[in-house]
């Protein structure tokens, strides 16, 4: 795990300053603080941060082959190494490391770009072919690590992370309002648009390719979800989820450093510990997060499962202070605005496992999007199915089952059976799942200054034959592509682990588990209304009941409370005040004021209003961060600390 | 406007939608199919009533006949007044 950095010029040779290099490094140092490395060549500069897991000793980047025609920087993992080196060898490659970063570069030698298919890993790879003067920077297939870019003059920038791209002298972070429109929506920007205007995410799954001054970027996956041809049996299917399982948790537990997991207390990851556990009589560490508040505390199921699986247990506990507290630190690390205090428990978390010497912790996200786990499945599932009968007074009542809440809407629950009647017979349209949701959260939008770029639909170009697969696959490609990928591996993935150096591996988000999930038969996710079917019936082999019989219970974190009990932090106050808000100019300041009003009252706030206020908090800070360079002192990468690879002058 | 009305759509205004411009809706107009309010809103709303009419809104009575729209929610509000005296 690392950060990487370059520059590219696009017209003519001009070698990058190694200042401009450092002081990128400098900026996300946080992503791999154990050694610095930059090439320098008259088209390029590149740079990288080195978290240090794998060949602690040899594998210090940037790497070049056995001619030096071909450099590589590269963040995350290739769990396949391996496999894949020997293969290579037989070719005739010659290894100088012991690290996977060498096998992509001789893969890419053996296949070009199509060497991203024979990778198994989370990575963004950035590749210098000094005989083509071509430049290749690809992403994983479902976006665990990030990369951004941006046009700057004759350059073409590019970072894990936008705050190295800033540190350019002619880049500025300026908000862009169709980007935060999106994110009052969907809850991120929806690729390739970053929250910063003129900045660009790479999408995930994709590769863009530079020579002679021309960009091209192209798509090498996407998630698929055509379900096989009937015939198999559910056994057949239960064995080779379980294989796969097995050995996608065991090929990411290769490092040259411990390797701990985070426990949630749900199916999950209770599933890949055990896997784990099962497999591996080592010491395992496993890490927690409880919290004050009851409504959002787990910490009785973890302790049972980390009990159950004889772990050494550690637990971070979180009170609404410890979030407001952390809270601009966290933002500072997503460098977006988010709708959700949720990922600054992930950010404290991340820094209890650091603060045990762990850099690498397995982790059960993706099981909810592939193998079908999430109420909004459900939720899509019963409004289809009142659809058929929308006068039926019956079919509405299965909604109750999601929301047990609903006696407090009155006896009938008929207010919350009228918010899911939006659009009820709107049952052709590709969107048809998220439109409650993203409808719901564009109610937001009555404190943007500015929503004339609304739109409810995100410019998706879905896949052929979309609209011929089974409705909960529709629902679950939605799931992975507008929030799995640009906001939970993101904003709550990637950037609260690395903001403590700590690397996420998540054994769901295996490729082959990934499609495994797409090809899986709708009936055997998802029967009726029960989540998870087969993935459950994998629980039962290896988790006590109560752990894979449980109700599922989103991960969720306490909001106004966070903020306003019993006062409100200094900066809270500040950002929220009026002059503030005119001076950024993205809300309506009186709107606004209101709502802060209304939080410090002490009373309950709506859902929506939750999100509206943590989403100007948070756009606030991503302002104060990045937009009026009250950006955090960093220091530059210092000479001594780094491995410079001067290329510059060399005809090719 | 009649008070009843008025106060209904001040309150939404001001609490609900942080509208600086009053009530930007058609007092007829349906909370639900518009979006103005969701369901903590409702709860809200009873609140609301309960504080300013002086009755208990029971739960048989929170339903969108009675609470879909400012006019419907007067029209409800001045029923059980007029039931009071």
């Amino acid at each position: 795990m690392c950060g990487i950095v370059g520059v590219a010029n696009l017209r003519e040779p001009k070698p990058i300053p190694e200042e401009l290099l450092s002081d990128m490094l400098g900026a996300i140092r946080h992503r791999g603080p154990d050694g610095f490395g930059i090439y320098r060549h008259d088209w390029i500069g590149l740079g990288n941060a080195r978290l240090s897991i794998i060949d602690l000793s040899s594998g210090d980047q940037p790497i070049g082959n056995e001619d030096d025609s071909l450099w590589v920087v590269f963040n995350g993992e290739i769990f396949n190494y391996l496999e894949l080196r020997p293969e290579l060898e037989r070719l005739g490659h010659r290894f100088h490391t012991h690290s996977d970063t060498e096998v992509i570069l001789h893969m890419y030698e053996e296949l070009g770009p199509g060497c991203l298919n024979r990778f198994n890993g989370q990575f963004a790879i950035a590749l210098w072919d000094e005989r083509q003067r071509s430049l290749f920077l690809a992403r994983d297939r479902v976006g665990v690590r990030p990369v951004f870019y941006t046009l700057a003059g004759d350059q073409l920038v590019f970072a894990s992370e936008v705050k190295a791209i800033l540190q350019h002298p002619a880049v500025r972070g300026e908000i862009d309002r169709q980007a935060l429109t999106e994110t009052f929506t969907f809850w991120s920007p929806q690729p390739p648009h970053s929250i910063f205007k003129n900045i660009f995410e790479l999408p995930p799954g994709h590769y863009l390719l530079l020579k002679n001054g021309q960009i091209q970027i192209r798509p090498y996956w996407q998630p698929a979800f055509v379900p096989d041809e009937p015939g198999r049996s559910s056994e057949s299917y239960l064995e080779e989820l379980e294989s796969l399982l097995i050995d996608s948790t065991q090929i990411r537990l290769r490092a040259d450093v411990p390797v701990g997991a985070y426990l949630s207390g749900g199916l999950d990851s209770s599933l890949t510990t055990a896997l784990i556990r099962s497999y591996n009589s080592n010491r395992l560490d496993t890490f927690s997060i409880s919290f004050t508040d009851p409504r959002f505390d787990e910490s009785a199921f973890q302790g049972q499962m980390a009990e159950e699986l004889g772990t050494d247990h550690h637990e971070v506990h979180c009170d609404y202070r410890d979030i407001a507290q952390a809270f601009p630190d966290v933002v500072w690390h997503t460098e977006t605005p988010i709708l959700r205090t949720a990922p600054t428990p992930m950010y404290l978390l991340s820094r209890l496992v650091r603060q045990h010497n762990f850099k690498v912790v397995l982790t059960g996200e993706g099981a909810d999007e592939f193998m079908a786990g999430y109420d909004i499945f459900k939720e899509m599932k019963i409004r289809r199915f009142w659809a058929e009968n929308p006068d039926s007074k019956l079919r509405s009542r299965l909604l109750f089952r999601l929301y047990p809440d609903i006696q407090r809407m009155g006896a009938s629950g008929a207010f919350l059976v009228g918010f899911f009647k939006r659009g009820l017979l709107d049952t052709t349209s590709p969107f048809y799942s998220h439109q409650i949701r993203w409808t719901n959260t564009a109610r937001t939008w009555r404190f943007l200054a500015d929503d004339a770029a609304n739109k409810l639909e995100p410019d998706l170009a879905l896949p052929e034959g979309f609209s011929n697969w089974p409705v909960l696959s529709q629902a679950q490609y939605l799931e992975v592509v507008t929030f799995l990928s640009p906001y939970l591996l993101s904003s709550q993935g990637d950037r609260m682990g690395m903001g403590h150096s700590v690397e996420g591996r998540y054994p769901f988000l295996d490729y082959r588990v990934m499609e495994f999930g797409g090809r899986l038969p709708p009936d055997l996710k998802m029967p009726v209304l029960t989540e998870k079917w087969l993935l459950k019936r994998l629980g039962q082999k290896y988790l006590p009941e109560r752990i894979w019989q449980r109700v599922k219970r989103p991960y969720r974190a306490p909001i106004h409370r966070s903020f306003f009990d019993p006062q409100p932090l200094d900066y809270v106050t500040e950002l929220l005040s009026e002059d503030a808000l005119r001076a950024t100019g993205y809300f309506e300041p009186s709107a606004v004021v209101k709502l802060a009003q209304k939080a410090a009252g002490g009373g309950e706030l709506s859902e929506v209003e939750d999100m509206a206020l943590v989403g100007i908090l948070s756009t606030q800070l991503v302002d104060h961060w990045f937009v009026r360079g009250a950006s955090r002192q960093h220091r530059s990468v210092l000479p001594e600390t780094r491995l410079v690879v001067d290329r510059t002058g060399i005809l090719q | 406007m009649d008070p009843v009305e008025e106060k209904i759509s001040r309150y939404i205004a001001d609490n609900i939608l942080f509208s600086k411009h009053g009530y930007p809706h058609p007092l007829d107009a349906s909370f639900l199919e518009n979006g103005i309010i969701d369901s903590m809103n409702v709860l809200e709303l009873v609140m609301f009533v309960e504080e300013n009419y002086g009755f208990k809104v029971a739960d048989e009575d929170i339903v969108p006949d009675n609470f879909d729209s400012v006019t419907l929610l007067a029209q409800f509000i001045r029923r059980k007044q007029a039931l009071k005296v």
